[in-house]
Parts: C-alpha cells; structure tokens; sequence
C-alpha cells in the first residue's frame, strides 16, 4: 500500500494526523495510541487513512473520524476515505514507551504488558499499577472500569489518592 | 462485499435455504445486542457508582461487539441490509439470540449471575471463533475475546463477593442459578447451521465447548460456596437460535426499536 504513494505526500499526512489528539485521553495522538494504522495517498490525491478502534464500543471512534476528516480539510484534502479494520485487533503494547511517560505525567498509569494467547485464567488478580503521583505501589485496582471504557479505577494508600489505570489489552 | 464463497457451498439447494453463515453471525450479534440492552437498563440504578459505571461499559463493549458481527451479518446477506436495519427492523421472530440473555435483568444477584454464565461462554466461544476459518469473523472474535476476558472477571468476583457474602446474598445467587440452568443448555446445542458451519472450519463444535465451559463456571461457583444443580435440567428451554422466544423479547424489542420505527431514517 505504501510502496506506490509519493513518499512526501505520506509523511505530510502522517505529520497532520500526529496533531490530532484522541477526545478521551487528550494527551496522546491518536498515532501514539496505535489507532491510525495506515494512510495512504493515490495519484489524483484521495487519501485513505486505515483505523482500528480500542474497544468495539468506543463511542470516541466517531468523533475521531470527525476530527481526522477536520485537520485533513485545513491541510487541504477533502477526498478523505476512512477505512476501519480489525485484525489485527488493537492492543495497549502498541503505546510507545514516550506516549507512556506522557500518560503518566497526565496522571493516568500505563498499561502493563498485555498477555496474549493463553487462554483466560479465570478470576486470577491482576497486580495494580504504580502511582502515577508518587510511585507508590501500595495501591489497589477499585474498579476494572473508569470513566471510559479504556480506564480501570485505582486507589494509592501512599498518597491516598484516587488515580486512573490505562487497562491493558 | 459479497457473501463468503464458504456459504453457498455448505448448503446446497434452493436460494431459500438459510445461509448458515448468515445465521451465525445473527445468533453472535443478537446475544450481544439483547444482553448489552438488559445491562443498560441497570444505568442509575445499579445498587453503587463503580457498578453503575461498570456495567454501562459491558453493555457498551456488547453493543460494540453485535454492531460487528450484525454489520457483517448484512454484507454477507447481501440484501442491503446494515446494522442498524438488523437491530431496529425485525421481529422477535427473527431475532436469533438465546433465551438467556432476553430474561428480564431481575435483581442484581440475577443480572450477575447471568453475565457470569454467559460470560464464561462468551470467552471459549470467541476463543474458539477466533481461528475460524472466515477471516473476518476470526477477527471480530479476536478483538470481542479481549474485552470478554475482563468482562468474565467482573462478574466472576462479583458472583465470589455474593455468594460468599451474607446470607441474603447468598440466598439471592443461589436462586438465580438454579433458576438460570435451565437456559443454559440451548448455549452448547448444535442445529443444522452449526454443523454446517463446523463442517465448514467456519464455527467451533458447540457441543464440545460444554465441558470445559462448565469447569470454569464450577470452579468460581466451588469456591463462592454454591452449588450447581447437579443433573442435566429436567426441562430445557431452547428455541431462541430458530426464533422461539420468551414474551420478555417482545417487551425489550419494543423499547429499543420504538424510536427507530417512529422517526424512519432520522440522524441525530
Ligand atoms: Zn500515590
């Protein structure tokens, strides 16, 4: 897909989509979280940016496209095509080690290490993330589900705090 | 999109015949959209926040999930029917869910207690969906398996807190699982399309998918001091994957399609 674009068309549009932020978790782009998966540019310059949503009901998906399809029209294109794949399925890993220091700084803990393959072990607790506030890992996970669906709810005894997780998938 | 070059090739013979691939695909979707439905209803009325929330998220996930597979479901019918047509404009009759997930969500013991069994079933299922040899479904069923990974461990600890719990919650548990077993058989019944489908690498054989399905279920329930009926249930309620529902279908159906027929075509 990429080998025929021109390569300059590309990257302009690469930088264009790096300036645009996910609604729910503004401090990334929605590059760094992984959900651009591809652009592409033809001859006549309809650009085609491929997508993976984070979780199947992320109700942020159309705001996104919105948003794509707004910061690609001031740069000039308005023959946007946005396609949406699943496979391969979005996962936290995809989040590079500078987005995480971002995440952090925001007050949101990083995703651990998404495990893959085996087969659910049921009911196993999952260890809680470090503080984002004050490292401590004297905290606990309150609740798998925070405020959007990509968020679990954490408590650290240390600073005594409530802070959020980046769940990891 | 055209429909799968697997479907026509499983069942031969008149262009009437259901297309299994078709069918399949409406059964993963309606168990998603009706279930995602009965946990809305517990939206500001969940007895505290953090599960209010949560449970607004899993029915968030299982809307994401039926909007999948029913968006396939309409390319591989080819009849110009999407999502939003299969979900708001049909019937109870041809709605394709099990009787499980359209019983009305009842108390909290019963709604969790639910989610629990079909949670479980959600996750081998889609485990098992995920190496199909349909591409597209492989795929849907890969990215449903993550979200059905922490959807069982939601209600998993919730059915160890109540059943472990006081007596009143125990007592609560214990009867919806006594009254939900009997729903649970139609999960792991195989009909014509799933055999088609099995035949054709497409879907697991369900059958098979019961005993390991229902080690999991023991072990949680083991150790949140329940018990689950022993035998096979008596009397076994199935019907829902061929269109025989339960009245409380008709009821959620008519709440969730009433704006969608009133306003045809309306945008917001
Ligand atoms: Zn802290």
């Amino acid at each position: 897909m990429v080998a025929g674009s021109p390569p300059v068309g590309r990257d302009e549009l690469l930088a264009v989509l790096d300036e645009v932020m996910d609604p729910e978790v503004p401090v990334l782009s929605i590059r760094e979280l992984g959900i651009v998966r591809d652009v592409d540019v033809d001859a006549a310059g309809a650009v085609t940016v491929t997508v993976t949503p984070t979780y199947s009901g992320c109700p942020a998906i159309q705001v996104i496209e919105e948003d794509i399809r707004a910061a690609l029209a001031a740069a000039g294109h308005t023959d946007v095509r946005i396609r949406t794949v699943y496979a391969p399925a979005w996962t936290s890993d995809w989040i590079s080690p500078a987005a995480r220091m971002k995440l952090k700084a925001y007050g949101i803990a990083p995703p651990a290490r998404a495990e893959h393959g085996a087969l659910v072990q049921l009911m196993r607790r999952r260890l809680a993330p470090a503080c984002p506030y004050c490292e401590s890992r004297d905290t606990e996970v309150r609740s798998e589900f925070g405020s959007t669906a990509c968020k679990a709810v954490c408590w650290c005894r240390g600073c005594r705090q409530p802070f959020e997780e980046f769940k990891s998938i | 999109m055209t429909a799968s070059p697997l479907a026509p090739s499983v069942v031969p013979g008149p262009s009437a015949a259901p297309n299994p691939l078709f069918e399949l695909l409406l059964r993963l979707g309606d168990d998603r959209l009706v279930l995602g439905h009965r946990l809305s209803e517990w939206c500001g009325h969940a007895p505290i926040l953090e599960e209010d929330i949560a449970l607004a998220n899993v029915a968030l996930d299982l809307l994401g999930q039926a909007t999948m597979f029913l968006r396939l479901a309409g390319e591989v019918e080819g009849q110009g029917r999407n999502e939003d047509a299969l979900a708001y404009f049909r019937e109870a009759v041809d709605f394709r869910n099990c009787q499980l997930v359209e019983l009305p969500k009842g108390d909290f013991a019963f709604t969790i207690a639910r989610q629990f069994l079909f949670d479980v079933y959600a996750v081998i299922l889609l485990d098992a969906l995920s190496s199909s040899k349909h591409g597209e479904l492989a795929a849907i069923a890969a990215k449903a398996l993550k979200e059905a990974k922490y959807h069982v461990r939601h209600s998993g600890e919730w059915v160890l807190k109540l059943g472990d719990g006081t007596e009143e919650s125990h007592r609560r548990v214990q009867r919806a699982l006594d009254d939900l077993w009997r729903f649970t058989g139609e999960l792991f019944a195989a009909d014509a399309i799933d055999r088609a489908m099995q035949e054709a690498g497409v879907g697991p054989d369900l059958p098979a998918l019961r005993a390991q399905w229902e080690t999991l279920v023991r072990d949680v329930v083991d150790r949140a001091t329940l018990t689950l009926p022993l035998q096979a249930p008596v009397l076994t309620m199935r019907g829902g994957r061929s269109g025989a529902h339960t009245e409380a279908l008709g009821h959620l159906l008519a709440e969730m399609q009433i704006v969608a027929r009133s306003h045809p075509g309306a945008t917001w």
